[in-house]
């Protein structure tokens, strides 16, 4: 019999083989560890700078140029503002064009333009989306930079991930139920909303929760918009001038190398979005798992 | 239709259950559907070729063949669920009743409303057992309670599940076993009054023991309804129906007598099929 | 309430009242008739989103070419808006997105794909439901945080070791950056990755390969396409990224490729633009409009790169 190898010299090749292979396992480890680690730093931080000026007052006062008697509560009451113009546009918006796109439309190439219009649409930086409010909610329909321009503004933004998030819930309705729907004589509208939008709003709930908790945490295009964070007065309607959580941790961060306190103040405010967006995406979580396999 | 349907509807003794459809042509009394010269393609396949048959009244009519042979396209053609699916075209025509269902007047959601259909995988909603049966009459604008309780009674009853769920009717639909869950279908099917009840395999995805309460099931509502029953399983087609239709390669291969087809068929192929040397 | 003492007496005739509510529902029938109407109206609203893109930013940089040379302002390397007699180039703003876009990669691309591999390969699937989530908070914090932990942290961080660099820099920002772009890359790649068939794997473990092996020599090169798309997914948002350059790299509009200076991106100038003094209706203002189609045009080219890249991915197997 021919010896085609070498015994002692492939056990040795065989020896390096796996211990290469055990220190890049590693290696691969500490890489996914490597952002989790920077996350941790990230919320270390924020957490010693913001937590001693996070107090009730914090959260009900008033801006003030002066660290110690500064609040949020403008910022805190035009984010929930500019949330109340952003759910009830993205929702309508958002799954009426799920529903056109999945229910009605015929395969072909208009249904794919838009489609493909919505997938790029996804990919514009959201400051252009500030320049689009900007030269037409602000000037053109001549709001101002009032809440309705923010939240319409922001309603383009997340509507591209509203959307494929509706039309996959749609898609994941199983056909036999609207076979049966329609099996009993009943019409496409109300298969549509007796049936498959009952059957597919849990998930097109939890996505419209993640793409809010998106224009939550937009700042981009607000700075375009000319949000300000002066002493104005609490925004009461939809035609006020206001002011949101981010712009706000912008300007302190901006100028905490004037004054060293801002930066604490922008640490609070960060505690207080990043809080906010947990418990939005908890609620996410919550329902996805609560209606989980429901069919 | 349904114009005079309603003046009649106050006129005649409301007891008659007949529809008036049937009233109107006396003459063809005793054929619910009749079929003449259907062809169906999907895209470029010809799924059904030529086909002809009369279906008649409160019988069951089962409908055999191998996969792929037509039989489950001939039967959603009868209430045009067919048309879900896009490409489709047909030519011949149905008559239901004496109205060409294949028509442009003919509007679906009317055709379904009076044929009922039963899927091959139990298909219940997912709410309560009591809104599954309620939702036919429901989108029909029936919004009474006290009537929709007496509709979902009667429906289960007549389903013979009644006395399984009548305590049990908030409970999700889901929770049901299989077999539960069909004939929770069928009761569903039922709440609307149907005059012909489409049965596509209802039987495949269950137990034995599901299955012949299905069929004793399908013998009663023989009484009340004509009943289409699409089925892969020959002894079932034996033990159940009156006329067999063995459908294959998208023709029918031999329409008659359920004994004649089982002990006499006259078609060589038909012999073959059930004597089980193919499919 | 007649109704029901009837049918309580008789048989319920449900066909017939069905029969009989036909004739009222009008109303249905007419909502049945405009529905798809509202919804395709509804469905329009994308398309005119870009449509409204395209006009405002082709209408207002249009305006900005009729007052500076449309060449001019690509080959221009000097930017100075303010100035006496300002001068509107570019390329220092495309050179600092670059860099800092660069800068991004070098931490995302490979810490992302990494991390893909591990969460592919090797790791268990518990181990896997642990690390996924966490890494799509990471995703999911808002940029603003990582504007003020690059300008209060990283930087300050740096700048304790190498004294030298600035107080703004372009380094410091596009290290956070990468770091926002690894779950990205991470989770796009992972799923090119594990949509390699099985096959492929045991084909080349059955013959002796270790996972190492297994991984470089198989399951990454089937998955190539799928890592180069969100490789370019990943440029292309690191190009639009606007909070964390505006905040940590400063306003300086030097044509310099030295990564410890303020250098300013293409969006951090919009930023400034907007939120200037500058009226509506100067060249100043025009020009941020010209920028952006310029930005616009960039990501557009990279989405559209990754898109097809993935498509043709998809008729691999």
């Amino acid at each position: 019999m021919i010896k085609q190898f070498d015994e002692t010299q492939l056990k040795n090749r065989m020896n390096s083989r796996v211990r290469n292979n055990r220190i890049w396992k590693f290696i691969f480890f500490l890489s996914t560890l490597f952002g989790l680690f920077v996350l941790a730093i990230l919320m270390i931080r924020v957490v010693m700078d913001g937590i001693s000026f996070l107090h009730m007052d914090f959260l009900t006062g008033r801006l003030s140029t002066d660290p110690d008697r500064a609040g949020i509560m403008g910022a805190l009451l035009g984010t929930v503002w500019v949330v109340l113009v952003v759910i009830p546009v993205t929702l309508i918006v958002g799954v009426g064009t799920a529903i056109y796109l999945e229910l009605y439309a015929k395969r072909g190439k208009f249904k794919s333009f838009i489609e493909t219009n919505i997938s790029n649409l996804a990919g514009v930086p959201s400051i252009v989306y500030g320049l689009l409010g900007l030269t037409v909610f602000v000037r053109m329909m001549d709001f101002g930079n009032v809440v309705l321009a923010g939240g319409l503004t922001l309603s383009l933004l997340v509507l591209p991930i509203l959307i494929v998030s509706a039309q996959e819930a749609l898609r994941a309705v199983p056909g036999h139920l609207a076979e049966a729907s329609y099996g009993m004589g009943a019409t496409k509208w109300q298969t549509i909303r007796r049936v498959i939008l009952p059957a597919a709003l849990p998930s097109i709930l939890t996505g419209s929760i993640l793409s809010l908790s998106r224009a939550i945490g937009e700042t981009a295009p607000l700075t375009v918009l000319g949000i300000p964070a002066l002493l104005i007065p609490f925004p009461e309607g939809l035609f006020d001038t206001f002011t949101a959580l981010p712009m706000q941790i912008y300007y302190w961060t901006l100028d905490s190398s004037l004054v060293a306190e801002y930066a604490n103040l922008a640490g609070a405010t960060i505690i207080v979005l990043l809080a906010l967006l947990f418990l939005l995406n908890s609620v996410a979580i919550f329902i996805r798992n609560k209606f989980q396999h429901r069919y | 239709m349904g114009v005079i349907a309603n003046k009649m509807g106050l006129q005649v003794n409301p007891t008659a259950k007949e529809s008036i459809a049937k009233k109107i042509n006396t003459q063809k009394n005793n054929i619910v559907y009749d079929t003449k010269e259907l062809n169906l393609w999907y895209g470029h396949t010809h799924a059904l070729k030529n086909i002809n048959l009369e279906i008649h009244e409160k019988e069951v009519t089962a409908i055999i063949g191998p996969s792929g042979c037509g039989k489950s396209t001939y039967i959603k053609t009868l209430n045009r669920m067919v048309e879900l699916v896009p490409g489709v075209r047909t030519t011949g025509s149905i008559s239901y009743k004496g109205n060409n269902i294949l028509g442009k007047t003919m509007k679906v959601e009317d055709l379904r409303t009076k044929v009922g259909m039963v899927f091959q995988k139990p298909n219940p909603f997912p709410k309560s057992i009591y809104e599954n049966i309620a939702y036919g009459p429901k989108i029909h604008g029936i919004r009474n309670k006290k009537l929709l309780d007496q509709i979902v009674e009667r429906s289960l009853r007549g389903a013979y599940i009644w006395d399984e769920l009548k305590d049990r009717l908030n409970e999700n639909a889901f929770g049901l076993s299989g077999g539960q869950q069909q004939r929770l279908c069928i009761a569903r099917a039922l709440a609307i009054q149907p005059d012909v009840i489409l049965m596509d395999e209802p039987t495949s995805a269950l137990d034995p023991k599901s299955t012949l309460k299905i069929e004793e099931l399908v013998q009663e509502l023989k009484k009340d309804y004509s009943i289409i029953m699409v089925t892969h399983n020959m002894q079932q087609a034996a033990r159940i129906s009156d006329r067999t239709a063995f459908f294959l390669n998208g023709e029918v291969v031999e329409f008659d007598n359920t004994n004649k087809i089982f002990s006499n068929p006259s078609d060589k192929r038909t012999e073959d099929y059930i004597s089980g040397r193919f499919g | 309430m007649q109704k029901i003492s009837e049918v309580k007496q008789e048989a319920i005739h449900v066909s017939e009242i069905i029969a009989q509510n036909k004739q009222k529902k009008n109303v249905s029938n007419l909502v049945e008739k405009w529905i798809p109407t509202i919804l395709f109206l509804l469905a329009s609203i994308t398309i005119l989103t870009t449509l409204g893109i395209l006009y405002t930013l082709l209408s207002q940089a249009i305006q900005f070419f009729r007052a500076v040379p449309i060449w001019e302002f690509f080959t221009g390397a000097v930017l100075k808006p303010l100035s006496q007699n300002p001068e509107f180039g570019i390329l220092p703003l495309i050179n600092g997105t670059l860099i800092s876009t660069a800068i991004a990669m070098l931490v995302a691309g490979p810490i992302g794909l990494m991390s893909a591999i591990y969460l592919s390969e090797y790791a268990s699937e518990k181990v896997r439901r642990v690390l996924k989530p966490l890494l799509e908070i990471l995703a999911g914090i808002p940029t603003i945080v990582y504007g003020f932990f690059a300008f209060t942290f990283v930087t300050p961080l740096i700048r304790s070791i190498f004294p030298e660099v600035g107080a703004t820099n372009i380094l410091s920002p596009g290290l956070v950056m990468g770091v926002m772009i690894i779950p990205m890359i991470a989770s796009l790649s992972e799923d090119a990755m594990t949509s390699v068939p099985n096959a492929m794997r045991e084909g080349s473990l059955a013959m002796g390969a270790t996972k190492l092996e297994t991984t470089f020599k198989v399951v990454i090169p089937a998955a190539f396409s799928g890592i180069i798309a969100s490789f370019v997914l990943g440029i292309s948002r690191a190009i639009g990224e606007t909070m964390i350059v505006t905040i940590a790299s400063g306003s300086s509009k030097n044509f310099t490729f030295d990564i410890t200076q303020s250098m300013q991106t293409m969006t951090a100038y919009i930023v400034e633009v907007a939120g200037g003094e500058a009226a509506a209706g100067t060249t100043i203002y025009y020009s941020l409009y010209a920028v952006a189609i310029t930005l616009f045009v960039f990501t557009l080219l990279m989405n559209l790169f990754a898109r097809y890249i993935s498509r043709k991915f998809r008729e691999e197997y």
